[in-house]
């Protein structure tokens, strides 16, 4: 099945007040094409679900530059000034979530789970309004599993099919991410025909994507 | 020599970390202990973005563009070394397969209570990774200057600003003390070689233990 689209078709499905998951760790393993034809699209109201919100005019920032975002899931903001602004300002709502926990939602989500208990975060304003619950003497927070409507990804090599190998810390959460979302769109720096992966250096199964761009 | 300062903190950190364990180094100075490893001693260091062997920052020109620690410099990743995702990064971490863990601080209190990631209405960077880490990580060091910008003391009795973690740190190494958390509260185990242990107390909020064969200088 060739999945291979041009960044207009790919994104043309995502709309206003769409929730996206946006791979990345400081820009690093960020789809920048995709997110650039999204804004360009002219999409708004948007539920960002990224790791930060990297620096001014890179990566995730480039959306907190064109003020699109209504609500932001994510653990590190601190590297942001303008989206600091913004958020003292209350122009974004803003969820903070351990990165581990964060991580692990993402993976609930795409795993089919229907959430899971957690140390991380008791005994601090993560624990606020979460149910405790105790396993042979220790407290643990149960945490909720994180799905959205669109993932953003980036990868290495992706075959026309969809299956894609990443590249050393630009893989981050590019593979959690395409497991929790509805429509999955992949910019591959390499786009290659299928067969041409060994199946035992697939890092992600091609059943996972939606739509291939061009990186 | 005389060191002082966080190179001090930095080296006598260094000291605590035994061969062939998994660390974890947080941003800024608990990221300088890696340069002051004794020769014999090999240590793994995870960052929590996704690998396990953290190597030197490549000279200027030869970055890669994927590969970067958690506090984005660029580094390298020596023979040996492993990629994952961030579910497994933090399988390690929350699974206990981080020995150690050097983390900065805002507050420290004598619970070994660790306030870090965010002052209410002034700074809210996020809290990143430092909660799994200190909950996950089975030994918690925290590196710290022993005062604030003003001189106020930051390890207190009770942590006044939200908590990262509630009675995770081990070790407190500060450019004044080294302080280790005990069931009985902190005690004193060593101080710097240009202060006394007056002067450290005078400058801590939480009541410190002295123990019965006294407070050695830190070596490094």
């Amino acid at each position: 099945m060739n999945k291979v689209r041009t960044i207009e078709e790919a994104v043309s499905r995502i709309e206003d007040g769409a929730s996206i998951m946006l791979g990345g760790f400081m820009a690093v393993g960020t789809p920048e094409k995709l997110i650039d034809a999204t804004i360009k699209k002219g999409v708004k109201n948007l539920t960002i679900i990224c790791n930060d919100a990297a620096t001014p005019g890179a990566g995730a920032g480039k959306f907190v530059d064109a003020r699109v975002i209504k609500r932001y899931i994510t653990n590190h903001i601190g590297l942001n000034p303008v989206f600091g602004k913004q958020m003292r300002e209350g122009e974004v709502e803003v969820i903070l979530t351990p990165q581990g926990t964060f991580a692990e939602r993402i993976r609930a989500g795409g795993a089919g789970l229907g959430g899971f208990l957690t140390p991380t975060g008791v005994g601090t304003l993560v624990q606020e309004g979460k149910e405790v619950i105790t396993i042979e003497g220790k407290d643990y927070l149960l945490e909720l599993p994180l799905t959205a409507d669109v993932a953003l990804i980036k990868a290495h090599r992706a075959d026309r099919s969809g299956n894609l190998v990443f590249r050393k810390a630009a893989r981050n959460f590019n593979p959690l991410m395409a497991t929790a979302c509805q429509y999955v769109i992949v910019e591959a720096e390499h786009i290659e025909d299928v067969g041409t992966i060994d199946p035992d250096a697939v890092m992600l199964p091609g059943i996972f994507i939606d739509a291939v761009v061009q990186g | 020599m005389i060191v002082s300062g966080k190179e001090l903190i930095a080296r006598r950190i260094a000291k605590e970390l035994q061969d062939g364990q998994i660390v974890n180094l947080g941003i800024g100075l608990p990221t300088m202990v890696a340069n002051y490893l004794p020769k014999e001693v090999e240590i793994f260091l995870q960052s929590e973005n996704g690998f396990i062997g953290i190597g030197p920052t490549p000279p200027e020109g030869q970055h890669d563009k994927d590969l970067i620690n958690a506090g984005n410099q660029f580094v390298s990743i020596k023979p040996g070394g492993s990629f994952f995702d961030s579910a497994a990064s933090f399988g390690i971490i929350r699974g206990g397969h981080v020995d150690v863990t050097v983390l900065g601080t805002l507050e420290v209190d004598s619970e070994g209570n660790i306030a870090n990631y965010i002052i209410p209405g002034k700074l809210i960077a996020g809290m990143g990774g430092a909660m799994d880490l200190c909950t996950g990580a089975k030994h918690v060091i925290i590196a710290t200057t022993h005062t604030d910008k003003h001189g106020k003391p930051k390890i207190l009795k009770k942590c006044r600003l939200p908590l990262t973690a509630c009675k995770e740190a081990d070790i407190i190494v500060t450019d004044m003390a080294f302080i280790e958390r005990t069931e009985n509260g902190l005690v004193l185990r060593e101080i710097a070689p240009d202060t006394t242990v007056e002067n450290v107390l005078s400058k801590t909020e939480a009541d410190l233990i002295i123990p019965p064969d006294g407070v050695k200088t830190m070596a490094v």
